[in-house]
């Protein structure tokens, strides 16, 4: 059981924002899905998990990166090449 | 190398498309022509994708995807980008940010998801073709419900470079159509090695799928036929079986005892990966902007709270704490080891049986709104979960109505059969068009 | 607790970035310093929605390298983690690095210890990690702040190594570093002259008080600098009877003083978890077909054996790859002749020139050092006009890239030493005695010291072109004579 208290504190771990007005329902909901979560208690095992694919790796050549425009496209706000972000207080 | 264009103005009445290329360039070859339809998670090269969400509105990405590249170079013209549960979390596309798709088999129903939006372009005949993912069954699920045929490859088989993540360990790009031979032809042309994925195997399709099924043994699990699943669409499900018997192959019961904990498995697994794959989403390098005035933390809380839905908030929250310090033994560390012996099952049967039968959905389509519980709502993918948590082959293909609603025979099969898997659904199809 | 009795405990994380030519997961190219912002980033490296890494072979073969020169065991089974939390310049937000299967574990380095004689470090594990992108922080309170987020760092392949917390002081942190530095330097997998190249958090306590950590130390006199400060500021607040709190500090290079970092970012959950679209390493059977080549130490062993140079020599000279190879290149033509002329021009004049400009020795060409280290060595000019001719050259390198021949400086200054010709020279002391009637005098009265200075005299009037020992020679004689 996790209290509105909690969940907030998992919100806060998300950056992730729940509102006042959604608090009390979402928080019956998670607990209810956190519930049925439980079965997995029950699971037995090692489960070493079987990796037939290992060492997958590529040689150290170059190839080409995106022009600048392209990086700097999809991006809110840009100065001097550089992408724009709020500041770590 | 396009150097023709095909026009796509289709009458979209069902919401089935965010986005049409209204004129669409395309080549030569084995798909040379065709209008085909990409889920709205696959990345475009200079067209918009959006992952179904306000958070990617506006995101042009600078490159396609491998699996659009191939579709490029078999000479297909992408006809447009289609709607889709947000970030491929749900079972109905509804969870749209831009509206559901409307099921045009019946519109008061659901289409069925994440990959709705492909399954009603497909179903309405604005498309013969389009790209769908499956992570817990968003091709198989909307295709059950709309009535076509949707293949969830084995995973690796087709590169997911390019692909929005959702849960990496189990989401593959899959094909859907009208019928089989449309599927697997799809299936040819994007399968195969990319040395972009890490994930990805060398095991190209090139597969013309054959309806002898003579001899083949098909396992009948009693967990997909017993409690949760409706009468109604179990007993269409059998008949259609006993077709398959009628040519030839012979059915074996059996049991997958881990089918108790899979579901559980399955969202503890994807929403603890999508927390992660989530994260990055801060209005920064692409989406809607970030507020430069206030501070890092706060700016990064609104852009997220404001733009994603409710239902990724609270898959979010769930993985982050199923991670946390303290939880990752209880939860995503048991969930792998579930996954393991879900694997062990499935090997056990395939040991005595070459494929695995059962419907796809326990029910037919839900009405819109139907289910407004999140639990409820997760509990309709137990029947295609377990597929995506071994890795294995899994189809789906149009086996009878049920009051006047298309229900999905599912077929799953060994790692790497999806052959197999095609030729069983190809069997089906034709006895029952003759 | 007496000054004695605060016994000091120091751990270092060290990050290295390897000298691959792309990046740790895509192709993109490491040589990023001298180009724009952006202009080294791909779907990949940007961290794009969809986007995908792949392994750079060369980065593992490269930390396995080291792994077997600190003697760490490389695992049987290592693995890539994600580590999760929210920065700008963290394009995923989240690291790819590794947790709980790292690369290697264990090993050691062995320094010159404080109480002398060898030290040896041992080391926790060794992991290989992407670098974050970098960060420039702009505005200020009234316009407000901002950052400015460049990537063409993020995805540089890094090595990280953490060291048991064996040292007990800033210099033992100094020395482990040099020669980590110079140890991952001769394996080829490391440049230390790249700016940013290498990053410190350091670990320090006092035995019996709360354990603090300085984080994001980026130059290897920064480090000892830090250690210093805190280990005062440690000290200083156990005396007046007070505790240290257990806390993250950041060190500020600029003013040298550590301050306290009050951020979220302390209390961090990174909720590990592996990573999905990266495969295991099973690369323990590489280990046995890794051939080291000669490390510091050994390398330290044989300039003394090979060059006979002394301990201390042999230890500069070693202690920077460059360095070595560039005392090997200049004695080659002529070991025997030139080794410890060489040894001595390198290890206590050429290095201090090259601090004092700021300069790195790959501008000076072995050619014209060697050339002068023959002037020298033939007796075409004294030691002092070599110093000169020595730092006629380094400018020259320094502004231009290219000098003059040490011959061309030589006869354009008109440095060179005079002939053994007496007679020249005797007027010249004999003028030095007149015009210093007093330093004759304390010579006269036993102050040898007086000699010295009547010999710097007429090395003055020589303008530094006379051999000294000639010069002493003639003085003597002639204050012998005259005195007569």
């Amino acid at each position: 059981m996790v209290t509105e208290k909690e969940v907030q504190h998992i919100a806060g771990l998300a950056d992730i924002g729940i509102n006042t007005e959604e608090l009390a329902e979402f928080t019956s909901r998670f607990n209810a899905i956190l519930d049925y979560f439980d079965v997995l208690d029950r699971v037995q095992g090692e489960g070493a998990v079987s990796c037939d694919l290992s060492n997958v790796m590529r040689e150290d050549v170059v190839e080409p990166s995106l022009p600048q425009a392209e990086v700097l496209k999809n991006a809110g706000a840009q100065e001097d090449g550089f992408i724009k972000a709020p500041r770590v207080m | 190398m396009a150097a023709h264009e095909i026009t796509f103005e289709p009458d979209d009445r069902y919401n089935a498309f965010l986005t049409t290329c209204n004129k669409a360039p395309h080549g030569d070859g084995k798909l040379g022509g065709i209008a085909v339809a990409v889920k709205d998670n696959i990345s475009t090269k200079g067209i918009e994708t959006t992952c179904g969400s306000k958070i990617l509105k506006g995101y042009i990405p600078p490159y396609d995807a491998h699996v659009v590249d191939l579709l490029k170079q078999s000479g297909a013209a992408i006809a447009g980008k289609t709607n889709m549960d947000e970030f491929g979390m749900g079972t109905t596309t509804e969870n749209s940010s831009f509206g559901p798709t409307l099921n045009p088999c019946d519109i008061t129903r659901v289409p069925g998801g994440s990959s709705g939006g492909s399954a009603a372009a497909i179903a309405a005949g604005m498309v013969r073709m389009a790209l769908g993912t499956d992570t817990g069954g968003s091709i198989r699920c909307p295709a059950a419900f709309c009535g076509i045929v949707g293949l969830k490859p084995t995973y690796g088989r087709v590169s997911r470079y390019g692909l929005i993540a959702y849960a990496n360990s189990l989401e593959q790009i899959g094909p859907m159509a009208q019928n089989v031979s449309d599927v697997s032809l799809l299936m040819q042309v994007i399968a195969g090695h990319d040395r972009r994925d890490t994930t990805s195997y060398n095991k190209p399709y090139t597969h013309i799928p054959s309806p002898d099924i003579k001899g083949i043994k098909i396992g009948i699990p009693q967990e997909y036929f017993g409690q949760g699943v409706d009468n109604n669409v179990a007993e269409v499900t059998k008949r259609a079986i006993f077709r398959l018997e009628e040519l030839g192959a012979t059915t074996v019961p059996c049991s997958i005892p881990s089918m108790e904990y899979a579901l559980a498995a399955y969202y503890v697994t994807c929403t603890s990966e999508a927390s992660s794959n989530l994260a990055r989403f801060d209005g920064v390098r692409y989406g809607p902007a970030a507020d430069t005035k206030k501070s890092w933390h706060d700016a990064y809380r609104e852009v997220r709270e404001s733009n994603f839905g409710t239902e990724v908030r609270r898959r979010i929250m769930l993985g982050t704490f199923a991670l946390s310090s303290g939880y990752y033994g209880k939860y995503y560390a048991k969930a792998q080891v579930a996954r393991e012996n879900i694997k062990k099952d499935f090997s056990r049967i395939f040991s005595e049986v070459d494929v695995i039968a059962g419907p796809t959905m326990p029910t037919i389509a839900f009405k819109f709104g139907e289910k407004s519980d999140p639990l409820s709502m997760y509990l309709a993918d137990i029947l295609t979960v377990p597929a995506n948590l071994a890795g294995i082959p899994a189809i789906s293909v149009p086996c009878g109505t049920v009051e006047g609603m298309p229900v999905g025979l599912q077929i799953m099969g060994k790692p790497f059969e999806d052959e197999r898997v095609v030729d069983v659904a190809c069997a089906y199809e034709q006895v029952v068009s003759r | 607790m007496t000054e004695t009795e605060m016994q000091v405990i120091v751990g270092l994380e060290v990050h290295c970035q390897l000298d691959t030519k792309s990046k740790l997961f895509c192709g993109c190219s490491t040589d990023y310093r001298n180009d724009g912002p952006n202009t080294h980033v791909c779907p990949v490296c940007l961290g794009l929605p969809g986007s995908m890494p792949v392994l750079n072979k060369k980065a593992i073969e490269y930390a396995m390298r080291v792994g077997k020169a600190l003697n760490s065991a490389v695992l049987n089974e290592s693995e890539f983690s994600r580590k999760n939390y929210f920065y700008p310049d963290l394009n995923k937000a989240y690291q790819v690095t590794q947790y709980d299967k790292p690369l290697a574990e264990g090993g050691y380095l062995e320094i010159e210890g404080d109480t002398g004689g060898e030290k040896r470090v041992r080391l926790t594990r060794i992991h290989v990690e992407e670098d974050p992108g970098r960060l420039v922080h702009m505005g200020n309170a009234e316009r407000g702040r901002y950052s400015l987020v460049d990537y063409n760092r993020a995805g540089i392949p890094l090595i990280e190594i953490v060291s048991e917390p064996d040292m007990r002081s800033p210099k033992e942190a100094r020395k482990f570093l040099n020669k980590l530095r110079a140890t991952l330097e001769y394996l080829g997998v490391f440049d230390s002259e790249k700016e940013g190249s290498l990053r410190v958090d350091a670990n320090i306590s006092i035995k019996g008080s709360e354990r603090v950590e300085v984080k994001n130390i980026s130059s290897y006199k920064g480090v000892e600098k830090a250690l210093n400060f805190e280990l005062t500021r440690q000290k200083n607040l156990l005396r007046r009877g007070l505790k240290v709190d257990r806390e993250t500090r950041h060190f500020l290079e600029a003013r040298g003083i550590t301050q306290s970092a009050r951020s979220k970012e302390q209390e961090h959950d990174y909720r590990y978890f592996p990573e999905p679209d990266l495969r295991p390493l099973h690369v323990q059977s590489w280990v046995a077909d890794i051939n080291l080549p000669e490390l510091p130490d050994a390398r330290r062993e044989r300039f003394m054996a090979q060059y006979g140079c002394s301990l201390n020599h042999a230890r500069t000279l070693t202690g920077e790859l460059r360095l070595a190879n560039f005392y090997e290149k200049v004695v080659a033509a002529d070991p025997r002749g030139l080794a410890t002329l060489a040894a001595t021009w390198i290890a206590d004049t050429l290095i201090g020139e090259l601090n004092y400009r700021d300069m790195s020795l790959d501008l000076v060409d072995t050619k014209s050092f060697t050339g002068l280290i023959r002037l020298i060595k033939e007796g075409t000019i004294t030691d002092k006009n070599g110093v000169e001719v020595l730092r006629v050259m380094l400018d020259q390198l320094h502004n231009k890239a290219a000098c003059e021949t040490p011959e061309d400086i030589v006869e354009r200054l008109n440095l060179a030493k005079t002939s053994g010709d007496d007679g020249a020279l005797k007027g010249i002391v004999s003028e030095v005695i007149a015009q210093n009637p007093k330093a004759v005098e304390d010579y006269r009265n036993g102050k040898n010291g007086a000699l010295n200075f009547l010999v710097g005299q007429a090395m003055k009037k020589t303008r530094g072109r006379s051999d000294p020992g000639e010069l002493n020679r003639i003085m003597v004689e002639s204050l012998k004579n005259k005195g007569a």
